[in-house]
């Protein structure tokens, strides 16, 4: 290695890492990494940076938390607690929120923090979903985000059981409710997380290990595996100029992504710090300290959970008794039928979308999600039958600031529940082929440049000119999807093999719903370089605006 | 926004009190014109009969629904026992006179005739035709007189379940609600409890004691009336509100940021 | 509809002129086939852009002036933390809105000074990089098959089954340890089904005599007499056990008066005293404390899951999630006008669990009140 114009210093503490380490040779191929530049590319990094900031700021509480619930009379200094029986974990957050400077603002950024790392996993596996970047060979990364997606809602879970105040162990007892409703195994369980009777006095310092030491470092380790497969994978990229699925184009790691990488965290960081700041989050003060025998009206899990809460409320009260045994079917499908649709559904969409399309091939330009249609509205689906849930979840809060009446909201989720993901499928597939055939009218018919002519014989016409070349070269990126070829029946009426069983057939007509060209391009045209820069009006109208 | 009754935010209310306020006002001129004189006269000399003034402003503005001696109608129940203390709450919060029927009586603005007198004259009226709960003194309703610790273990075991953590209010079955106390005055929390308005249970003065319910009272204003020690409140109604704020400040302001970052920077005019 | 485009298709018109109304060809990645100027590439390496210099003095001061902001800010935090001290809500609300603030401006000029710098400094990068296929290629694949089959059979796991399945077995218990370890996290009994069928409402206080009701918060037993208003209620724990969280996870009761004429078949009468009736407060759904009462509609209201009991009527189920009554308490009055609980829940209060069956009928078929 010739270091001829190489700072001493750097020279030398190169050479002695090099020495020991060898990093030469992982550096030379990676200091240039390509990443492709695009805003949605960030959203995961959202979630990345939260977990660190969650490290930052759960360690600082940890320092003043004292996760016991032996009973303790309060002597901080909130007033209208004093002397009120609460647990030591309650006091103790009392005490970070109100006698360790910085203490709240901590608490704050730590719960707000929580919140965003959920809300930006959501984002980004919705990016990746939509643009179909989960497809080979990035199937097993997806399945670590799933993974690390349901971790998260644990961690959520344990995280704000910790304080132990009124509103916490109203989601705390919920916990029970639904673990206790299992069926063979529910008091076994239960017996075993509470250390005996609900709430018992070990429930806190077990979510407090949980929460702090074995989640986060399984989270550690998904977190290390999908940046690595990513790193090793690159970044896919949106269609355009030059870009191709075997190339990569963009800015290099060092030293452009890296400071954009850095920024990026620090107004991950500066948000938090914001809604910190300004925006009062789980104020435990005013809740009071737990006990089985009361509950607040509007009491409600964090966001992502409340999904969950919704759909317990949705439900009509369902339970069977035989052979002197209970299925309260009212906790268990609500509590585990959502959740499981939505995972499992998550999962395992790659695997299922590979079986009908038939296609086992690389991609590594993502879809735009309106040239899949059947996945964006299958999605955009998924995405209103969580909403109705999770709308559900804050019923409470809605009949009480709109003054509608409670038992209607819940009779409205019953029917919204089915129906909205049906009506949100059709729309979107509908406008998912209406912006593809805009698209079409832009390759085929050019832009309306705003120019307006007259001609000779008096005919008013707008000038349509040939799209800008990244236009041109982002619509173009389109790829027809994938189906399984020869899926037809053959003369005699037979259809061809794998295709005979219920299953294959299922699987052909699937695969030609789902595949292949809705809306096609205009292949002819060439872009920019021949000289037909204003494209006729006239016959384009129908064309355009169909 | 817990400060508005949801009523005052619907599109058509405002007309609807609009019509209201004329009608009150033009219906009640009409009617109080002769005698307002005499009775302002007679407050004003300190000879008032409470019991004959308020039986005159009963007659004039609840007959209509409770009956001309309040013994109740197909419209409104009977008032003979129910005590100067629910008259007090009810008249005083705005509450009554009705304006419009529904699945509960919301609080708005009292009647333009309503003052302290015409409350204590309406009061005495009803309390002389069967007793019941008597108005607290100011003395029994003062905050600053209340232990806030004790009242707030009561409220949390009495009240919250309905009112809430911070008496921001919720919802109760086929649209009644549990209306939020941020405007309650002490004396009407007080009332409230030994009275039980509407849908509300009774808490009477031999289970929860007038010294207990002045620790209660204690506690909410207390509680209502303190700062924010970590910005703003999000109307203190807890995660709801905390994830909207999540996704649309903290997740826009991050896509925006992210936008900026990896915006292309137009070359066209350099 | 003509087709004679060419002819109006004059030069000028390559860019054409804006119209009112119309978006500026500068707003935004314009749609229109504009051209762009070539890059220039000063470097001489095909890709990275060099800002011109002017932009870059401009994007150094900028930047200079962010990181001066954070340095700043940076300091006014340390100040804050020395400065302002915490203790009650207006003190902490002063320090967290000083310390906050400072770092969140800190943090954010931070980045902001940082992007100045990528955007208006670094040299504008497109740069190409192939992509090779995850996959290694056969002759790898088929090395590390041979390898890992020759590597198994060198050590002798194929040829010798004593050692292979010894080792499998050797295993097992090791694998079991962990599982075994985690038995002391529940309690030493077993019988947990039977734990939840009882509550303290079924002990006889140290002196004999029936547990009397008493009310949350102040732990005063209640003189029947007293509890007489109609359209009363109260939250009422077990004397004794005021502040055992384990014990009013079950036993925490919802005390309702009524007026007798108001109370219907389904409630037991036996088990009522003088209008009064007590239900167990833990929702039949999920066990949160059902305790929204309406004394105009008698409806007791979950506030978790909206489950609504009609308290006039045995508190049977009248909408929401929850399958049962809530359980009702047998009480009676001491001879001092106490209310006391004479007897424990007929069936377990809270939420279903596997081994409870339908402890109702059961109670039915003995001709007893569910």
């Amino acid at each position: 290695m010739s270091t001829g114009n190489v700072p001493k210093p750097i020279a030398s503490t190169s050479s002695f890492l090099d020495d020991r380490l060898g990093a030469g040779n992982f550096l030379k191929r990676n200091l240039r990494k390509i990443f492709p530049d695009h805003w949605s590319f960030l959203l995961g990094e959202i979630a990345l940076y939260s977990f660190i900031i969650l490290l930052l700021t759960g360690t600082f509480l940890t320092f003043f938390f004292k996760p016991s619930m032996s009973h303790v009379a309060y002597e901080g200094s909130y007033e209208p607690l004093k002397g009120v029986m609460m647990s030591e974990a309650y006091a103790s957050a009392l005490g970070i929120s109100f006698d360790v400077r910085g203490g709240l603002l901590m608490r704050q950024m730590h719960h707000w923090a929580a919140l965003l790392f959920v809300a930006g996993m959501m984002v980004h596996a919705l990016r990746v979903f939509f643009t179909g970047a989960y497809r080979k060979p990035r199937e097993l990364n997806w399945l670590i985000g799933v993974g690390l997606l349901t971790l998260a809602l644990l961690e959520g879970l344990t995280g704000y059981s910790l304080p132990d105040d009124l509103l916490s162990g109203a989601g705390l007892r919920i916990t029970e409710g639904v673990a206790i409703s299992l069926p063979l195994v529910g008091t076994w369980i239960t017996f075993f997380l509470f250390g005996g009777e609900y709430p018992g006095e070990d429930v806190i310092s077990r979510f407090y290990s949980l929460h702090i030491l074995l989640i986060p470092g399984i989270l550690l380790g998904l977190i290390s595996a999908h940046m690595i497969l990513m790193w090793v994978q690159k970044h896919t990229q949106m269609p355009g100029k030059g870009r191709t699925n075997t190339n990569v184009v963009g800015a290099p790691f060092y030293p452009a992504f890296m400071a954009k990488a850095g920024a990026y965290f620090m107004f991950t960081f500066g948000v938090i710090a914001l809604l910190g700041t300004f925006a009062q989050i789980n104020p435990i003060w005013l809740f009071g300290p737990y006990t089985p025998a009361d509950i607040s009206a509007g009491s409600q899990p964090d966001f992502y959970m409340g999904f969950l809460e919704g759909s317990l409320r949705l439900m009509p009260a369902w339970e069977i008794n035989f052979l002197g045994f209970t299925l309260p079917l009212s906790v268990l499908i609500p509590a585990l039928v959502p959740m499981g649709v939505i995972m499992t559904g998550l999962a395992l969409y790659p695997f299922v979308e590979q079986w009908v399309t038939g296609d086992r091939s690389e991609h590594h330009v993502a879809d735009r999600p309106r040239n899949n249609p059947h996945r964006t509205s299958i999605g955009m689906s998924a995405i209103t039958f969580y909403g109705v849930l999770w709308l559900l979840g804050a019923n409470d809060e809605i009949a009480s600031i709109f003054h509608v009446s409670l038992n209607w909201t819940t009779y409205i989720g019953r029917v919204l529940i089915f129906l909205g993901p049906l009506v949100t499928y059709v729309i979107t597939y509908r406008i998912c082929l209406g912006l593809q055939r805009s698209d079409a009218a832009v390759i085929g018919h050019g832009v309306e440049s705003g120019v307006i002519k007259r001609l000779p014989h008096g005919e008013y016409i707008e000038v349509h000119v040939p799209p800008n070349e990244a236009i041109e070269a982002h619509v173009r990126g389109k790829a027809a999807v994938p189906m399984i070829a020869g899926t037809e029946t053959d003369e005699d009426g037979i259809p061809p093999k794998g295709m005979r069983g219920p299953l294959g057939r299922l699987r052909a007509k699937m695969s030609r719903a789902y595949g292949g060209e809705k809306v096609a391009l205009d292949e002819g045209h060439g872009h920019g370089h021949d000289e037909h820069a204003a494209v006729g009006p006239g016959k384009d109208d129908k064309s355009l605006t169909r | 926004m817990n400060r508005i009754t949801a009523g005052r935010r619907h599109p058509l209310a405002r007309y609807a009190v609009l019509l209201l306020a004329l009608g009150l006002v033009g219906g009640f001129y009409t009617l109080l014109a002769p005698s307002s004189e005499r009775a302002d006269a007679a407050i004003a000399s300190g000879r008032a009969d409470d019991v004959a003034e308020g039986k005159k402003l009963f007659q004039q503005s609840c007959s209509s629904c409770h009956g001309l001696n309040a013994e109740g109608t197909a419209q409104g129940p009977t008032l003979v026992g129910v005590g100067a203390a629910a008259v007090d709450f009810q008249v005083s919060s705005g509450r009554m006179p009705l304006a419009n029927p529904g699945a509960q009586a919301p609080r708005k603005p009292p009647a333009p005739w309503v003052n302290a007198d015409t409350v204590r004259q309406l009061s005495a009226y009803i309390q002389s035709l069967g007793g019941g709960p008597t108005v607290p003194t100011d003395e029994q309703v003062d905050p600053a007189k209340g232990d806030k610790a004790r009242g707030g273990e009561l409220f949390r075991a009495n009240c919250i379940q309905c009112h809430n953590f911070v008496g921001a209010g919720g919802a109760l079955t086929q649209g009644k609600y549990a209306p939020p106390l941020h405007e309650a005055s002490p004396k009407q929390i007080y009332e409230a409890m030994i009275t039980g308005p509407q849908a509300m249970p009774v808490f009477n003065d031999s289970i929860i004691t007038p010294d207990e319910k002045r620790d209660m009272i204690a506690y909410i204003v207390g509680v209502r009336e303190e700062p924010n020690p970590g910005g703003a409140g999000l109307g203190r109604i807890g995660p709801v509100t905390e994830g909207l704020v999540a996704w649309i400040a903290g997740i826009s302001l991050l896509v925006l940021a992210a936008i900026w970052i990896t915006a292309k920077k137009r070359q066209a005019h350099q | 509809m003509t087709d004679n485009h060419h002819d109006i298709d004059q030069p000028e018109e390559r860019v054409p002129r804006r119209v009112i109304g119309t978006p500026s060809p500068a707003a935004g990645t314009s749609l229109l086939g504009a051209e762009e100027p070539a890059a220039k590439e000063l470097t001489g390496v095909p890709g990275v852009t060099p800002q011109d210099e002017r932009t870059a003095r401009k994007g150094e001061r900028a930047a200079a002036l962010c990181f001066t902001v954070t340095l700043l800010a940076g300091i006014a935090f340390i100040v804050s933390y020395v400065v302002f001290q915490v203790g009650d809500l207006e003190t902490t609300k002063t320090s967290t809105l000083a310390l906050g603030s400072t770092l969140a401006v800190a943090l954010l000029a931070l980045a902001a000074g940082i992007v100045i710098w990528v955007r208006m400094i670094m040299p504008k990068y497109n740069l190409v990089q192939e992509r090779h296929p995850m996959a290694s290629g056969p002759e790898a694949r088929e090395y590390v098959a041979e390898t890992f089959l020759q590597g198994a059979a060198e050590s002798g796991i194929t040829r010798h089954p004593l050692l292979r399945r010894t080792l499998l077995l050797a295993a097992a218990p090791l694998g079991l340890a962990p599982l075994v370890l985690l038995r002391d996290l529940g309690p030493s009994y077993a019988n947990f089904s039977e734990k939840l069928r009882h509550t303290v409402w079924g002990e006889k206080t140290k002196d004999g005599k029936h547990r009397r009701l008493v009310v949350e918060g102040t732990g005063a037993p209640i003189r029947a007499a007293d509890f007489n208003s109609p359209g009363g209620i109260l939250s009422v724990v077990p004397e004794g056990y005021e502040h055992d969280l384990n014990a009013l996870a079950k036993a925490t009761l919802i005390l309702i008066k009524f007026r007798a004429e108001e109370i219907k078949p389904g409630t037991n009468l036996n088990w009522t005293h003088d209008g009064i009736v007590a239900y167990s407060k833990i929702c039949t759904h999920v066990g949160c404390p059902a305790a929204l009462y309406e004394q105009s509609t008698h409806h007791i209201l979950c506030p978790c899951h909206q489950s609504t009991f009609d308290a006039a009527d045995g508190a049977k189920v009248i909408f929401g999630p929850a399958a049962r009554p809530l359980p009702q308490l047998p009480i009676a009055v001491d001879n001092e006008g106490y209310l006391v609980a004479t007897a424990d829940f007929a069936v377990p209060p809270g939420p279903s669990f596997w081994e409870r069956g339908d402890a109702e009928a059961e109670v039915r078929e003995n001709g007893g009140h569910a």
